[in-house]
């Protein structure tokens, strides 16, 4: 094992410079032509900017709700609920989302609740909503903001993400983006 | 059909057709052949060899070979320790994060030099840039460890008689300059131009539209996912792992992430075809392994797109699955199909939480780690499932009434006993640490509530996947589990060294005694390997050994939590 401590000292130095040093420098570099630099992409809006994969905490009646988080959308800690499915405090969790749903949004039924507005994300920070999760809550937005249902209903569907190339993975809507749009379409 | 669907059915297809001709590639770098980029690749190499004074020339039997690879990753460990424990003055550390203690730094630094990635801290809080860098550095060599392995035990059974496999310096060395560093360096550019960040600025404050104050963690994060995930590591740069919009930011990523982590697992399959030159024996493991696959994660995807009954009866639109713990761009269906990949070969990255998968989708996890070679971790994959090999060739041989051989070279005591103990080694450490745990947890549930996230069958769960992930070198977690104290630190800890370096030793030694032993021709009376019934042979013997060692805790854990609601 002693002749091979020298060797395997030296070995992990310059591993450790091309690795951790050179591999990450040159992507860093090449990150410089990539959508803001490499920073994260961004929306901007009114001057400020937004990271639009981050979602954000959205609880007012006048915005598209986002998802329940079990971290509060803290983008510094992100993290699941971890509750097993059948945990009974867990349950009640979900029936009482469900009930303040319905109290925001009378006139709903409820077996429309599509679940994910219900359940948390595995990263607390979900950007997007299923289609059905924005669908649902066009009236209340309507009635809140003044605005045709049917207007709200295409702003809607102006903002879903077809699946990748038509054909793979889910639809969904950025709820950041929606709501962006939501604020300059009551401007008008 | 079912965009969800296609999807899956997509990452599964691109990942075979990609990794047939890598193997063909990697059996070639191992050989020493010339591949199209050795000019590039042979400078880089030969300046590594003389600055480090490494001569690859120099053949070295088992136990050098051995003898090496533990130096080595005794220097990571303590170095590894060294860093995190001073990462708070050292550099590169823009968001100020604490040092680590003496125990969560021991857990650490084991957890990635073994390729296993158990993180029993928050990528967010828990670690400096500079160790985020470091912990980049041990997914590729803590890979190139198990490679190298493997590429030994490939040079054992060849069929001539000696006591060399090869140099372990030069496996390792190509399996990163050839193999791991420049397909990372591929998947990287494709992160970097969707969405992953690839910055050294620290958190970034924001007042969101609602009005909020939040703050953003960023980091060089394309660089670190790509070799997670190519080199079966699964470490998260985040605390949510590749559920995080940034580790993961759309349905294209997750693709690129899934397909990444398998190639090499598959790859290493092949290479064993090309390089011994008996591609049939080839396709019989992988078609064991691929069997055990499906049988797994058919059932979970199916599960999980289902949902769970429990909201269900509360009367909502439950079409969209099982979506606790799950994210909108990936949808059930994938997080399924990734929860069983992510299982079966090594990595242990999540794309959603695992605490809030059904209970048999959780039951399938713990037994695709159980199992532990249904493709398997990068390298070491292959070893696990020799081991099974020797086995089902030693019962075969006994049924037929014949010494029993694998590839010309005699199964003789010697190689039965190690065998043997590798494959009793993953049971015993699995359910030793559960019992041990759960029997301290009961000593006084109040003392060690923070321990558990969910009670009664699922908390036992939580315990028995952790050993089960840490004994696979897998790293997912139940993460309800409240793994940040010096018991889970120190007890997974050592169970990760005896269940990395032991299941990597035993076969590289079976091989080394097979490879010094006399090459017999087959003959009418042989024992085939390359056949479906030798197949089915070695499935039986896996199945066998995993139902009698795990189904009583399964039974207590996951099956008992499924007939609370059924």
């Amino acid at each position: 094992m002693k002749s091979s401590l020298i060797p395997a000292v030296r070995l992990t130095i310059v591993l450790i410079l091309l690795l951790s040093g050179v591999y990450n420098l040159v992507i860093f570099g090449i990150a410089q032509i990539a959508p803001n630099h490499g920073k994260g992409e961004i929306v901007m809006y009114n001057g400020k900017v937004y990271y639009s994969n981050i979602g954000q905490s959205f609880t007012e009646d006048k915005y598209f709700w986002s998802r329940p988080s079990a971290v509060n959308y803290n983008a510094a800690g992100s993290g699941g609920s971890n509750m097993s499915p059948f945990n009974k405090d867990y349950l009640k969790t979900v029936q009482a989302r469900i009930d303040t749903f319905l109290v925001h949004d009378p006139g709903i039924k409820k077996q429309d609740i599509p679940v994910g507005l219900v359940t948390a994300s595995g990263s607390g920070l979900d950007p997007d909503l299923s289609p059905a999760g924005a669908l649902i809550q066009v009236p209340r937005i309507a009635r809140v903001r003044h605005l045709p249902e049917n207007q709200v209903r295409a702003l809607v569907h102006a903002n879903i993400q077809r699946p990748l190339f038509g054909l793979f993975g889910p639809a969904k809507v950025n709820v950041l983006k929606l709501n962006i749009a939501l604020d300059k379409l009551s401007l008008k | 059909m079912d965009t969800e669907i296609s999807g899956i059915v997509c990452m599964f297809v691109a990942t075979l057709v990609i990794s047939f001709p890598l193997g063909r590639y990697i059996a070639k770098v191992y050989e020493g052949q010339r591949t199209l980029l050795d000019p590039v690749f042979n400078p880089v190499e030969k300046f590594l060899y003389r600055i480090s004074g490494i001569h690859i020339s120099r053949e070295m039997n088992w136990k050098q070979q051995m003898a090496a690879m533990l130096t080595i990753n005794m220097i990571w460990f303590l170095l590894g320790m060294f860093i995190l424990m001073n990462q708070s003055w050292l550099p590169l550390n823009p968001d100020h994060n604490p040092g680590q203690s003496p125990d969560l730094a021991f857990n650490t630094a084991i957890s990635f030099i073994t390729n296993c990635n158990l993180q029993d801290y928050s990528g967010e809080t828990g670690v400096s840039y500079l160790s985020q860098l470091y912990l980049m550095f041990l997914h590729f060599a803590s890979a190139a460890t198990g490679m190298a392995a493997a590429a030994a035990v490939f040079n054992g059974l060849k069929s001539s008689t000696t006591d060399k496999l090869g140099n372990f310096y030069n496996y390792f060395i190509k399996s990163i300059t050839r193999i791991l560093l420049p397909v990372s360096f591929i998947i990287a550019i494709l992160f970097v131009f969707n969405g992953m960040p690839m910055t050294f600025l620290g958190k970034d404050t924001l007042t969101s539209l609602q009005g909020a104050i939040m703050h953003i963690s960023r980091g060089p994060v394309a660089g670190y996912v790509a070799i997670k995930h190519l080199g079966t590591n699964g470490g998260g740069f985040f605390n949510a792992n590749s559920a995080h919009p940034f580790e993961n930011p759309d349905y294209f990523t997750n693709m690129v992430e899934m397909i990444a982590q398998m190639i090499i697992p598959f790859a290493m399959v092949f290479a064993l075809g090309f390089y011994l030159k008996r591609k049939k024996l080839a396709y019989v493991i992988f078609a064991v392994m691929t069997l055990g696959f499906l049988l797994l994660v058919i059932p979970n995807i199916s599960m999980e797109t289902k949902g769970n009954p429990a909201i269900a009866a509360m009367g909502i639109n439950t079409s969209a699955g099982n979506m606790e713990g799950k994210e909108v761009r990936f949808g059930a269906a994938a997080s399924g199909y990734w929860s069983i990949a992510t299982t079966v070969i090594s990595t242990g990255s999540v794309n959603s939480m695992h605490d809030s998968f059904m209970p048999l989708s959780g039951m399938n996890m713990m037994l695709a780690m159980m199992v532990n070679c249904f493709y398997g971790g990068v390298g070491v994959g292959f070893l696990n499932f020799f081991v099974f090999i020797i086995l089902a060739v030693f019962i075969g041989g006994l049924m037929v009434g014949r010494t029993p051989e694998f590839l010309g070279k005699k199964i003789e005591a010697r190689e039965m006993k190690i065998a043997l103990i590798v494959a009793l080694l993953h049971p015993f450490l699995i359910l030793t640490g559960t019992a041990l745990a759960s029997y301290i947890y009961v000593q006084d549930p109040s003392a060690y509530a923070a321990w558990l996230n969910n009670p009664g069958f699922h908390g036992f769960s939580e315990m028995l996947y952790q050993y089960a992930s840490t004994t696979a070198n897998n790293g997912s977690s139940f993460a309800g589990l409240g793994a940040t104290t010096p018991w889970w630190n120190i007890s997974t800890g050592f169970v990760l060294l005896f269940s990395r370096y032991l299941p990597i030793i035993g076969p590289v030694a079976i091989a080394g005694s097979l490879a010094a032993k006399k090459y017999t021709p087959e003959s009418a009376g042989t024992l085939k390997p390359d056949t479906a019934t030798f197949g089915l042979m070695t499935f039986a013997v896996i199945f066998i050994i995993t139902a009698l060692s795990f189904f009583p805790s399964l039974a207590l854990g996951p099956i008992a939590e499924y007939f609370t609601f059924h």
